[in-house]
């Protein structure tokens, strides 16, 4: 517990700087109201909401109003949209977590086995195939799979359909979303499974040089059990590592395919409030991004104390 | 296994030397490597290959593929195969050169951090989490919408952006070299800093620096690729691969005109592929351990 306490400490000095740095950048960005300028709207019109926004105070003065409401649970308001930046977000969030939450364990159901496979036969035709499979997956531009995959089974197909999360006009019962999860889940599962292929492969092979394992193999316990007794528990140490590296991917990995699919999820928002300038929607997306980053490292590092008893919690 | 039989002249070859005949081992690598040479090199002649400018309006709108235009001519009548060639050189510019900035601001940040630890390592380690926390793609989005896209912001931002993962990776390592006897010493004989840092321990990272930047290449030609294709990266008229495929978001290019999209699309990932693998057999080929 103490531990936990510490690495908490620890990470919100972090927090604190992501939070200034993106306001800073922000800033820089110019003011969100020469979007609003034009032949209809007059000059003191736009001075008038930039007081109102408060932005004609010294930079520091609105990032402390900002931290402020934050830590009265207020994550401020769209500029453009005038609602509350936390309903935004928790509107797009489920269909992002649904994306990306499902992919990230398609990815892993296919990376173990196949990663596994890869390092217990190395050096086979099966392993070169593996791994240039794994290669491909890491290299095929999300974009370019996802055009490939709307070319094939939308258009000459006509099974799935090309964008949105439900048909327009109907409530979108279970197999309606399911049907337009089907491509933007499979764009994001190749690409999380290639990567993983290559981290569990290479893991498992160092393992597999062990001393341990060649105590195991001596007394004759059999292949099946060396495998999955000895070598997986502590494949688990690396393949946790990989996992809380994509955890962040949850909010920002997706971006591109939502963009393409025009998936509802937090991308789709991402994007159009960096177009608008939409500044208190871009910093409340940074700032979960930034948290639930910081949350992944956390889970990492306890559930490594739960699977290496050698790790000692200080 | 073959540890035993191997000949004992190897030993006593240069190291560049046995890391080469390592190298040529990984089939793949090699292949993958004159692969890039070739696409490299037709990129660097592009204007030799073909007849036309990237940017000149040579033929009908959107010609299929025939004789004179071998992939076709874009919609507004531009030869594809040639601004093929051309945006190859931008993604290999932007690969490159982003990762020329991002190893070198990870590398000092490093050594660094790793060499002289106490509160120098505290600060620049929090500064490296920090920009890792960022989720990446909005980072590289939110500066791509500030600084104006363009090629040189694009290459900036991608190099300003990439270095975390170098300065953990040098850091690492000098905290283990510190502690060797051939640095020691160097401590002991009063050398100066920048000479133990630069001339001693540098040279001994070179090896998993050199495997980490081909894939942090591999990666800036992806997210170009991605930024472009989204309309944030390199503008148009400049031809890059990734604002090449930026038509096909329309139906009508999608479904009846191919050879506008798919070329582009498979180009980058060959480049990915090969680069890729260029880096696979680069650390086979570099790992002390691996001696098969």
């Amino acid at each position: 517990m103490r531990y936990i306490f510490k690495r908490i400490l620890i990470a919100i000095p972090v927090l604190i700087g992501i939070t200034m740095l993106d306001y800073l950048i922000m800033s820089l960005a110019g003011s969100p109201l020469a979007m609003m300028q034009g032949p209809r709207v007059s000059q003191a019109a736009v001075e008038a909401k930039a007081i109102q926004l408060g932005l004609t105070q010294p930079l520091y003065v609105q990032y402390f109003t900002w931290l402020g409401q934050l830590l009265h649970g207020n994550w401020g308001y769209s500029i453009k949209t005038y609602q509350p930046v936390w309903s935004m977000i928790a509107q797009n969030l489920g269909p992002t977590l649904l994306l990306v939450g499902v992919s990230l364990i398609l990815g892993f159901v296919i990376a173990i086995p196949a990663g596994v496979y890869s390092a217990t036969h190395q050096y086979t035709k099966g392993d070169y195939t593996v791994v240039t499979l794994s290669f491909l997956g890491t290299s095929i531009p999300s974009f370019f799979l996802s055009l490939i995959l709307v070319y094939v089974f939308t258009v000459l197909l006509g099974w799935l359909p090309s964008g949105g999360m439900t048909t327009l006009g109907t409530g979108g019962d279970f197999w309606d979303v399911v049907r337009h999860m089907v491509m933007p889940t499979a764009v994001l599962t190749a690409s999380f499974a290639g990567s993983n292929i290559r981290y569990i492969r290479s893991s498992f092979l160092e393992i597999l040089q062990q001393d341990y394992l060649r105590t195991a193999k001596a007394k004759g316990i059999g292949r099946f059990l060396t495998i999955n007794k000895h070598t997986m528990r502590n494949a688990m140490l690396p393949i946790i590592t990989v996992l809380s590296m994509q955890v962040p991917m949850l909010i920002g990995g997706a971006v591109v395919v939502e963009q393409v699919f025009s998936w509802p999820g937090l991308g789709l928002l991402t994007m159009s409030s960096i177009m608008t300038r939409d500044y208190p929607v871009i910093m409340g997306v940074s700032l979960l991004s930034a948290l639930i980053v910081l949350a992944g490292n956390l889970l990492a590092d306890i559930l490594y104390a739960m699977v290496d008893p050698t790790i000692q919690l200080h | 296994m073959k540890k035993n039989d191997k000949p004992r002249g190897e030993l006593n070859r240069s190291y560049l030397h046995t890391v080469g005949h390592r190298f040529l081992r990984h089939r793949m690598g090699v292949v993958s490597l004159y692969f890039l040479c070739a696409l490299t090199l037709m990129a660097l002649l592009a204007p030799f290959i073909s007849p036309y400018g990237p940017t000149k309006l040579v033929g009908k709108f959107s010609a299929p593929p025939s004789a004179q235009f071998w992939l076709g001519t874009d919609q507004v009548g531009r030869d594809v195969f040639t601004r093929l060639l051309y945006a190859t050189r931008i993604s290999l510019l932007v690969g490159f050169a982003s990762t020329a900035i991002a190893t070198a601001i990870g590398v000092v940040l490093g050594l660094v951090s790793g060499y002289f630890g106490g509160w120098v390592d505290m600060v620049v380690m929090r500064f490296t989490d920090m920009v890792m926390s960022f989720p990446y793609i909005l980072l590289v989005l939110v500066a791509a919408a500030i600084f104006q896209p363009g090629l040189w912001n694009i290459i900036l931002i991608l190099g300003f952006v990439d270095w975390p993962g170098v300065a953990r990776l040098v850091r690492g390592n000098v905290l283990s070299l510190r502690e060797t006897a051939f640095v020691q010493a160097d401590v002991v004989a009063g050398m100066p800093t920048r000479h133990t840092l630069f001339s001693e321990i540098l040279p001994n990272t070179i090896a998993p620096i050199l495997v980490y930047a081909t894939s942090v290449v591999a990666l800036s030609i992806l997210d170009e690729a991605a930024l472009s294709f989204l309309g944030m990266g390199v503008q148009p008229p400049m031809a890059s691969l990734g604002n090449m495929l930026n038509g096909a978001q329309s139906i009508t290019i999608l479904t009846t005109k191919p050879w506008l999209w798919m070329p582009p699309g498979i180009i980058i990932i060959l480049l990915v592929l090969s680069i890729s693998f260029i880096g696979d057999a680069l650390r086979d080929a570099v790992d002390p351990r691996n001696i098969h």
